[in-house]
């Protein structure tokens, strides 16, 4: 299995290759990329300097251009997928079928991964991708269990990547607008998920209380960790009863069920987090790399890492999400 | 041409009996001219209503009313895949495919694109006309600057949904058995207790958001009465109604009586007020804001 590791600077990127990713996705400073905050992703020259960087050391560089192209503006969509093709990126990851279209005609040898974002998750959608645009590679929606990935794989004409690591979304992703609706951002047309900008902290008493757009979207005890600060990882109420309604407080972590994944047929693990910091790629990717060799190896998996992991998290628990059936 | 009006499928558990007369009354009362069948939001649903659907098409199309068949806008396994890939085969029927994998099976066929689909830019337009589509029902996040550009010289109809709670996120978890502390396989079924779909406030009891099994609804109501002529002017030729357990055939009528010009803008919100009961309007998404927001009639639009 490939593993594929976010880049949210180039710092990180060269983390990530010598830690051991096979693959690192990336992108643009601007709203092509669905992980568009200040202070992160790559300039053209960066991403040059990536291509570079990664080749020499016979490892992939993919580009994320994964946002809806807003109409009348698909100008900076296509030059996106222009400058990674030019560049010598190893493929691109797309969503809007409108610029599928456009990286297909115009870029016939570029190759095309299909986004999660596009929410392909049953073969005949993604069947449809491939067949329209010459999609090689589906990332899968995180709604599917590991029993839906093996049967889905069975007929799949092309090679699966799921997520193995990180932040998880209980919603099908790019088909999400619960951020637009309170704070005007859209995943799908501005690249951000309850943005920073959108977010504050006051202190209620001894709480600390998260607001988003204005909104109470959690309230912590003195006692208790602050947690995301993520719309659905919210706490509401419901008929008077506090909840996590959409989401725990968790983080996803497939270390243990990594056998199982490839035993399904995936063909590449993606760890989630271009916003992360250099430290956490590396120790994310290196335990990884890890696990998979060892995997590869038929060698049973280093404790040490698995616990390594496990406390990555950020002292949020890990879960299997949704690729286990009891998560529905 | 005469604008036109839809009543799109109903997002809720009702009860089955209730959702056939709901429809009847449709038929022989509201004047829409389109109307939306079909379970969109929870696979397990379907068989319930299936005992009516004959029925209920018949009626609609008695009444003059074409009817639409909606597809499923989460398909979770190859099951609910088959089921929908017949759908959109039918010969018959004609559909509204909220799931692109169902774009091959449609083709050939008169369909259309549902508010699920992600229309963003004419690109995408273009290349799904070109596959056959003949009508889209825009998704309800665009705001106004997307639609008019997407109906300046549209390959297909265009749909807008105008009135109704707003659609923001589909899951394979399901929220309304969650919140009863029940596991999906074993819901009860209990998101039927709650019509309009339940209410879920923040911490300190504003209201937020709704649940409806899979779905997560806006609190508010979506209500672009009071911005008709300016979708009109644009070229918008249809507009949806999403039903929701108030007065639907009196709402249709506000909206037909706003588009034919025998109510003004302001007496037409009036009248859907006082239909609306507890409902709290939005119209932020199409004035480019928070969707929560509503932008009030004849004031200067915020930047």
């Amino acid at each position: 299995m490939e593993l594929v590791c976010p880049a949210g600077t180039p710092a990180a990127l060269r983390a990530a290759v010598d830690a051991g990713a096979d693959a690192v996705y990336l992108g643009f400073r601007d709203e092509t990329n669905a992980r568009n905050f200040p202070g992160l992703n790559f300039s053209p020259a960066e991403l040059a300097e990536a291509v570079a960087y990664a080749g020499q050391r016979r490892r992939k560089v993919f580009v994320a251009i994964n946002t809806f192209p807003r109409a009348g503006a698909e100008g900076l969509w296509h030059r996106a997928v222009d400058t990674a093709a030019e560049l010598g990126a190893a493929a691109v990851i797309l969503a809007d079928i409108g610029l599928l279209d456009y990286a297909a005609r115009r870029h016939p040898s570029l190759r095309l991964h299909l986004s999660v974002q596009a929410s392909a998750s049953h073969p005949a959608a993604i069947r449809f991708y491939h067949e329209a645009f010459g999609v090689r590679r589906v990332v899968l929606p995180r709604v599917l269990t590991v029993a839906d990935i093996a049967a889905l794989n069975e007929s799949l004409p092309v090679e699966a990547e799921v997520f193995a690591f990180g932040g998880m979304c209980p919603m099908a992703e790019g088909r999400c607008s619960l951020s637009s609706y309170v704070t005007g951002q859209s995943p799908n047309m501005s690249g951000v998920c309850s943005p920073a900008s959108h977010v504050r902290y006051e202190r209620r008493g001894e709480d600390l209380v998260l607001l988003l757009g204005g909104s109470i979207i959690n309230r912590f005890g003195p006692d208790e960790p602050a947690g995301y600060p993520t719309l659905c990882k919210g706490r509401f109420s419901v008929e008077g009863r506090a909840s996590y309604l959409f989401e725990e407080p968790t983080s996803l972590n497939t270390a243990d069920i990594l056998a199982e994944l490839k035993a399904a047929g995936v063909s590449a693990l993606k760890i989630e987090g271009r916003q992360r910091g250099r430290a956490y790629i590396a120790a994310a990717v290196s335990s990884f790399r890890a696990l998979i060799d060892a995997l590869e190896a038929a060698r049973p998996a280093p404790p040490a890492i698995v616990r390594e992991l496990r406390g990555l998290a950020e002292g949020q628990r890990g879960t299997s999400g949704a690729f286990g059936k009891s998560w529905r | 041409m005469t604008s036109q009006l839809s009543l799109g499928p109903v997002f809720f558990n009702w009860d089955p009996d209730s959702w056939r007369d709901f429809y009847f009354r449709i038929a022989d009362e509201a004047p829409v001219d389109t109307a939306y069948v079909g379970e969109v939001v929870c696979a397990k649903r379907s068989p319930l209503f299936l005992q009516h659907m004959d029925a209920v098409v018949d009626r609609l199309q008695k009444s003059g009313k074409r009817v639409v068949m909606s597809s499923l806008a989460l398909i979770g396994n190859e099951r609910e895949a088959a089921a929908m890939r017949e759908l959109a085969a039918d010969d018959d029927r004609c559909v509204e495919i909220n799931d692109i994998g169902l774009v091959p099976a449609a083709s050939g066929r008169h369909y259309h694109l549902g508010p699920f689909i992600n229309i963003y830019n004419e690109a995408t337009l273009a290349y799904l006309a070109g596959r056959g589509a003949r009508l889209a029902c825009l998704p309800p996040e665009l705001p106004a600057a997307s639609i008019v550009r997407l109906a300046a010289g549209a390959p297909l109809e265009l749909e807008v949904f105008a009135f109704g709670r707003l659609p923001l996120a589909i899951s394979a978890r399901c929220f309304h058995a969650r919140a009863h502390h029940l596991h999906k396989d074993g819901c009860q079924f209990v998101c039927n207790r709650d019509p309009n779909g339940l209410a879920i406030d923040t911490l300190d009891g504003e209201p937020f958001l709704a649940i409806n099994g899979t779905q997560t609804l806006s609190y508010t109501c979506c209500n672009l009465i009071g911005d008709l002529d300016q979708l009109v002017e644009a070229g918008i030729g249809r507009f949806r109604l999403s039903p929701l357990a108030i007065d639907m055939v009196a709402v249709a009528r506000v909206f037909r009586d706003a588009l034919d010009a025998r109510l003004g803008p302001s007496e037409a919100m009036a009248r859907l007020a006082a239909l609306a009961g507890d409902l709290v309007f939005s119209n932020g998404f199409f004035h480019g804001m928070e969707g929560r927001r509503f932008q009030p009639l004849h004031q200067p639009e915020v930047e």
